[in-house]
């Protein structure tokens, strides 16, 4: 991929809040945990939030490592490897309890499950179907508004 | 100047802006179409892709054109340097040119094609554990004439040759066509409100010397061009050990070089190579850490023709923003003869130095003779001096572009109807493609592909950017209400049309 700044941002919030949504509202209930489900929901879609916002500062730091890149491109491999220490950073935070408005106790695999295929889904969704419905998409360097 | 019924007169070649009683007076007849697209090769073909799949119908659209299909040129280009069908081309995997979503791209066609995962996990680790994953030519060709087929091309297109596009008073244009058995009349005027241009490469310049060579010896033996059919060159060294002298620095001087290390390999030859390169790059190079190219042996490397950023990134985002020089400036910096670096092509280099059957030069070439016992030799000076280099052959694979107005359309374009040239001197468009200073009342000419390189998109002679060309081009045409725009509820109604192979 070749992002803009800009682009990396709207695509991650974006792919994030649709497919994000879309694959915690299907996992959630399946996922191991013997909270009540709204209470299961409810820290699901905080930790999708978590990775928004989190993911937005990473952006940051993806862009400017970019910038050593004579292409200005953004290998696929690295779009998806960067999961690694995104999902660390939340898992971690998760544990010292700093994410806000957790009400349950999440259990590791539990976030490992959800974590892995909301990565996998955005990333996939990046690489290819996106530009299904948005032609322009990849030419505006990601934005999508 | 009149060459008999229904001919160009005098008075029409010299006015700039023509009436319909003009045209009619000749005896030119008149085809009414919306648009027309004028070349018919891949630029004609991507953006009449677009409008097909906007909505335009194929009654709305004319295509005129000296070639039978629109990867014509393109093939015989590519196959004459040196990339045959089962080659594979320079270009990535969702620059697809019969699709215009990219979307699946060719390393997901090609891995579903030969339930094979490899073109997958090319993509997924390239460029940095791998090259970069290209098409071959051939999944290439066969996309493009599926695509064509679906869209009916064939039905749009018209054969003849171009002549001129001038100015309609009242709005429009007049694009004259030379039919190929001139019947009834000798010219045909299509009337339209748009025209789009993409006449492709001006035309193939050589260098200088080599120029003159053949011009004084008309000798089209010894000293050839990559980018024409050179086969002769081949077929003797496989029958007569030979030394072959390579001018230039890009793709094709890989392809060439490749095609002879192969033959050296595959037919036991000892074929000895010189390679003279007037730019030798020795390393890393650029302005600054931000904006560093990697190098060695002679090459700039870099996957495709610029940063990949270009087709759709930050570069994209910047150029749009350049003017006048500093635009100039940055597709110095960018451009310039590269070629991507392959693992393939380095070990080939590799063996080839250490066997002492590679050799590079640096510097450039000011005169050329025959010699008594046929082989042409080659005043070269160096940083060192000047020498002689004796050849059997001589393979120019600078690929040097003759000037825009060497194209008797383009040429046509800059005297009479007000375009002019951008900061690097070919047609200079708008954002939108639109050809600056021609518009002729709602009439607008759009421009795109090779002539157009210089202006606020740089990718304009790759089939992304051609892709991009094409939706800039359609989104206007949908402002100026020649078609529906496409958003998201169109694109996924026609992907799905595309998936299915089912008409636009």
């Amino acid at each position: 991929m070749t992002p803009t700044l800009s682009g990396r941002i709207q695509t991650r919030i974006f792919l994030l809040a649709v497919i994000g949504g879309l694959i915690t509202l299907v996992i959630v209930p399946v996922l191991p945990g013997s909270a009540p489900l709204g209470d299961k929901y409810r820290d699901g879609f905080l930790i999708l939030l978590s990775v928004a916002v989190l993911g937005v500062l990473w952006e940051l730091l993806y862009h400017f490592l970019m910038q050593w890149r004579w292409e200005k491109d953004w290998p696929t491999l690295f779009g998806l490897a960067t999961g690694v220490p995104e999902g660390l950073l939340v898992w971690l935070l998760l544990s010292a309890g700093a994410v806000p408005g957790i009400v349950g106790h999440v259990g590791g695999a539990a976030f490992l499950i959800q974590f892995i295929l909301i990565w996998l889904g955005v990333w996939l969704a990046a690489n290819g179907p996106m530009r299904v419905p948005f032609i322009r998409w990849r030419f505006i360097g990601g934005r999508v508004w | 100047m009149s060459g008999g019924p229904g001919d160009l007169t005098g008075d029409l070649i010299a006015t700039d802006s023509w009436t319909d009683e003009m045209v009619a007076a000749a005896g030119i007849p008149i085809v009414d179409v919306p648009l027309v697209s004028v070349g018919g090769g891949m630029g004609s073909f991507v953006t009449v892709d677009y409008l097909r799949i906007a909505g335009a119908t194929t009654g709305r659209i004319r295509v005129l054109s000296d070639i039978d299909y629109p990867w014509q040129t393109y093939e015989y280009l590519t196959r004459v340097s040196q990339i045959p069908r089962p080659e594979r081309i320079r270009s990535d995997s969702a620059s697809r040119p019969d699709n215009i979503w990219g979307f699946p791209s060719y390393a997901l066609a090609e891995a579903i094609h030969d339930r094979s995962l490899k073109p997958l996990r090319q993509v997924l680790v390239e460029p940095i554990w791998a090259d970069y994953y290209t098409p071959r030519a051939g999944q290439v060709f066969t996309g493009l004439e599926r695509e064509a087929k679906r869209i009916r091309y064939s039905d749009m297109l018209v054969k003849g040759q171009v002549r001129m596009v001038r100015r309609r008073k009242g709005g429009g244009y007049f694009t004259i066509l030379t039919p190929p058995d001139a019947k009834p009349a000798r010219r045909v005027a299509y009337r339209s409100q748009f025209v789009h241009l993409a006449v492709g490469y001006p035309g193939l310049k050589f260098l200088p010397e080599l120029q003159a060579f053949r011009t004084e010896n008309q000798d089209f033996y010894h000293v050839v061009s990559a980018y024409e059919d050179h086969e002769h060159v081949y077929d003797r060294l496989r029958a007569k050990q030979g030394v072959v002298l390579i001018r230039g620095g890009g793709i094709v001087a890989s392809r060439v070089l490749q095609r002879l290390m192969d033959d050296r390999a595959k037919y036991n030859l000892s074929t000895e190579i010189v390679h003279l390169f007037r730019t030798y790059i020795s390393g890393s190079h650029g302005p600054g850490p931000w904006m560093r190219r990697k190098g060695g042996n002679g090459w700039a490397y870099q996957g495709f023709n610029y940063p990949k950023s270009v087709w759709g990134g930050q570069l994209k985002a910047k150029m749009r923003r350049l003017e006048g020089d500093q635009r100039a400036t940055e597709y110095k910096l960018m451009g310039g003869t590269n070629t991507p670096y392959r693992r393939s092509w380095q070990q080939q280099m590799n063996e080839g130095r250490a066997g002492g059957w590679y050799r590079v030069l640096a510097g450039t070439a000011e005169q050329i003779k025959v010699r008594e016992d046929g082989m042409v030799i080659s005043q070269v000076k160096t940083s060192q001096g000047v020498g002689e280099v004796a050849a059997d052959f001589v393979i120019d694979c600078t690929g040097l572009e003759a000037d825009i107005s060497e194209h008797r359309v383009l040429a046509d374009l800059l005297e009479h109807s007000g375009a002019g040239r951008n900061p690097v001197g070919r047609l200079d468009v708008e954002r939108t493609f639109e050809l600056r200073g021609t518009s002729s009342g709602t009439g607008v000419i759009y421009a795109s592909g090779a002539a157009t390189l210089g202006g606020y998109f740089p990718g304009v002679d790759t089939f992304l950017g051609l892709q991009i060309a094409a939706q800039e081009i359609t989104d206007d045409l949908a402002r100026r209400g020649f078609c529906p725009k496409i958003g998201p509820g169109r694109s996924v109604s026609q992907w799905l049309r595309w998936a299915r192979n089912r008409q636009p």
